[in-house]
């Protein structure tokens, strides 16, 4: 039995005496791409980690693929790929022994070729030998981005993908994540940059306080729709 | 397991390339040894006694910080979180990490030993063999708790006294059983040395199999 | 039962201090010092106690997350930490007049500071550790670990010294305990220690959870504050 990549119900993590989620209900289905918004503090980054299996929620259930997250998480690892706010690249080593590395514990098949077309496809296969640790922010964000997608996964989680980068790279990015959206992936992102949202998104959520204030369905939904929904959630909540 | 190899090689390969990281390890070793000695003024007759004692408090000193580095450059890039998305136990991560650290403590002990040799006369081309017996014990035992503990004190304020804090109590006795087999070894042989082996056997053992089983509470929120 | 402990706890010190000082007899070697006995080994027992507490209570924690096992267990340690203290106090102060040194390297007392050593350390990440929330889970990690090394050390001191004898035989004050008052004495100064290590982690658990509840009450308060302005 499959069910959608994600869906998750009633969602929520207390830290100590400390709530951050407070029960969130999210879907992904197949082929769309989800952004989530929301100011610092909402709880974006605790959601993302929860839905890629890095951290257990203290309440709710998550669903992958019509499993229970809890039960058997090392298959489910599998098919997710995850960027956190940092790229999980060793500085010391290049891009591509950092590939290779990630590629046998993924049990990767045939990583050689898949590598070398993904470096590709990042533009990092000029790099040669050179360590992670030289690397611009962008060409580290490109990297991690291929680490994500190199086994694979059917679920790409994203967070704050472009923060940092400077304009060409985040048109770069863009391109990518719309060349992915074609190719069928299914992909969760968070970010803070409200304009540049609207164009990738099929839906949009805004996550608040622990909480999904607004949620905008279907595509059309142009940037000043989403900006002002934006201001009124953080402005005033009841 | 394949994955504790996986990593076991890659942080092998990154210590090769930071040369600078570990000569500065191998050369604080035998500052040590050369400190601890000069500190107790010892004579010739004395020398050979005072050896066992200040080779493994050099090598437990140089281990701990040999252990924050690694962990350090694990945090670096939030590596470990690539690891933790990854479908392995994270006692493969444990394993893997063990292993690199029984190695990188090796290296230190196969430069410090020779060296301490000839600091403080003593003979010890016939012992080696019972003495890579002692080292390789104790290896496994003080890197059992401190990859533990390393993994652990990374994320904590003042990573840098609580680590020493937390593991050099619990440490007592690796130290008492190595030194004391150490001694046993450089007297006679290896079956005066039995009890120290011993000790430092069960030591391995209840903290290999404590740490296997503890580490993903440590490492995974 | 809880507002029985501390007039419990009352008598049975009264009781011990009773008969340790006015019906056990003077000890043939030692003299009226030896009447410290009672409370150090008592003290002894309490501590160990308290250690094995932390460690089930950690392995609680662990295993089901809940907060009453953290709080145990963060209680006992502390409990654990002053009545090892007390031992170690008590215990020169016995030897200084018997044996004329404050101190030896004795398998007994090595052990005794090692002990002290790991769960004082602990209470340093319990207290110095910061703000990370998995830090609960980190000083369980400890506590587990800590039990563990125990029988190691226990087999380990012997080694020290060799075959080297222990300076004094102190099972049971050295030279057995004669008088069935002395057995007595031992047994309810015990329990009066055990007692009062009970309230002292009662009142440590419950003050946790009033300290955890004003945390929160203030965070509420700061976020509704937020809001207003």
């Amino acid at each position: 039995m499959v069910g959608p990549p994600l869906r998750a119900e009633g969602l929520a993590r207390r830290f100590g005496g400390m709530t951050v989620l407070a029960g969130v209900d999210l879907a992904l289905e197949t082929g769309e791409t989800v952004v989530l918004l929301g100011p610092n503090g909402a709880g974006k980054t605790t959601l993302l980690r929860i839905l890629a299996l890095l951290l257990a929620p203290t309440d709710g259930r998550l669903l992958l693929f019509g499993s229970d997250a809890a039960r058997a998480p090392a298959a489910l690892r599998r098919r997710i790929g995850y960027v956190g706010h940092e790229i999980s690249c060793y500085p010391e080593l290049s891009a591509a022994e950092n590939l290779a590395f990630y590629a046998r514990l993924f049990r990767v098949s045939e990583a050689p070729g898949r590598i070398a077309r993904l470096l590709a496809w990042a533009g990092l296969d000029g790099t040669g030998r050179r360590p992670v640790r030289t690397y611009s922010r962008g060409m580290g964000q490109r990297l991690a981005l291929a680490r994500a997608l190199l086994h694979e996964p059917d679920v790409l989680i994203l967070d704050e993908p472009v923060s940092g980068l400077d304009p060409d790279a985040v048109e770069r990015l863009q391109q990518q994540l719309l060349e992915l959206r074609a190719a069928g992936h299914s992909t969760l992102l968070a970010t803070h940059d409200v304009e540049r949202a609207a164009p990738i998104a099929s839906r949009l959520a805004i996550l608040h306080r622990g909480r999904i204030a607004w949620a905008h369905d279907g595509r059309g939904a142009d940037a000043a729709v989403i900006v002002a929904a934006y201001r009124a959630v953080v402005a005033g909540s009841a | 397991m394949r994955d504790a190899l996986v990593i076991l090689a890659k942080d092998l390969r990154i210590e090769w390339r930071t040369r600078e990281g570990l000569s500065s390890v191998l050369v604080l070793g035998v500052l040590l040894v050369v400190v601890l000695t000069i500190a107790q003024d010892p004579s010739p007759e004395t020398a050979p006694t005072l050896a066992p004692g200040v080779l493994w408090a050099a090598f437990v000193l140089t281990g701990m910080l040999g252990v924050q580095r690694a962990f350090v450059l694990e945090r670096e890039n939030d590596c470990l979180a690539g690891l933790l998305t990854a479908p392995l136990d994270p006692a493969a991560i444990y394993a893997g990490k063990l292993a690199s650290n029984v190695v990188l403590l090796g290296v230190t002990q196969a430069v410090v030993v020779p060296l301490t040799g000839l600091f403080l006369h003593l003979d010890l081309v016939p012992r080696l063999p019972a003495l890579l017996l002692v080292c390789l014990l104790g290896n496994v035992g003080f890197a059992s708790l401190a990859t533990l503990f390393g993994a652990l004190a990374i994320r904590v304020r003042a990573r840098e006294i609580m680590l020493p804090l937390l593991l050099l109590p619990l440490l007592v006795p690796l130290l008492i059983g190595a030194v004391q087999a150490t001694r046993a070894v450089l007297v006679g042989g290896l079956a005066a040395a039995s009890s120290g082996l011993g000790v430092l056997a069960a030591f391995d053992v209840i903290f290999a199999v404590a740490g296997w089983l503890l580490f993903a509470y440590v490492v995974r929120d | 039962m809880r507002r029985l402990l501390p007039p419990l706890t009352g008598l049975t010190m009264l009781a011990a201090l009773a008969i340790v000082f006015l019906v056990v007899p003077t000890e043939a070697d030692m003299g009226i010092v030896q009447r410290i006995f009672y409370f150090h080994v008592a003290s002894a027992w309490v501590a160990f106690l308290g250690f094995f507490l932390v460690a089930g209570a950690s392995a609680v924690y662990l295993w089901n997350g809940s907060p009453t096992a953290d709080r145990l267990a963060y209680a006992a340690g502390e409990v654990g930490v002053l009545f090892c203290t007390l031992v170690l106090v008590t215990g020169p102060i016995w030897a200084r007049p018997i044996w004329g040194v404050w101190w030896t390297w004795d398998p007994r007392l090595t052990m005794t500071v090692v002990l002290w050593a790991i769960y004082a350390s602990y209470l340093m990440l319990r207290g110095f550790g910061g703000d990370d929330p998995a830090l609960a889970r980190y000083a369980a990690v400890l506590g587990i670990v800590g039990v563990l090394d125990i029988p190691l050390i226990v087999v380990s001191v012997r080694l020290l010294r060799g075959i080297h004898p222990a300076v004094i035989n102190r099972t049971d004050g050295g030279t057995g305990l004669v008088d069935p008052w002395m057995r007595i004495g031992l047994l309810v100064s015990a329990l009066a220690l055990i007692l009062l290590a009970a309230w002292f982690m009662d009142l440590r658990v419950r003050g946790a959870r009033l300290e955890e509840e004003v945390a929160a009450l203030r965070r509420e308060l700061d976020a509704r504050r937020g809001e207003v302005a």
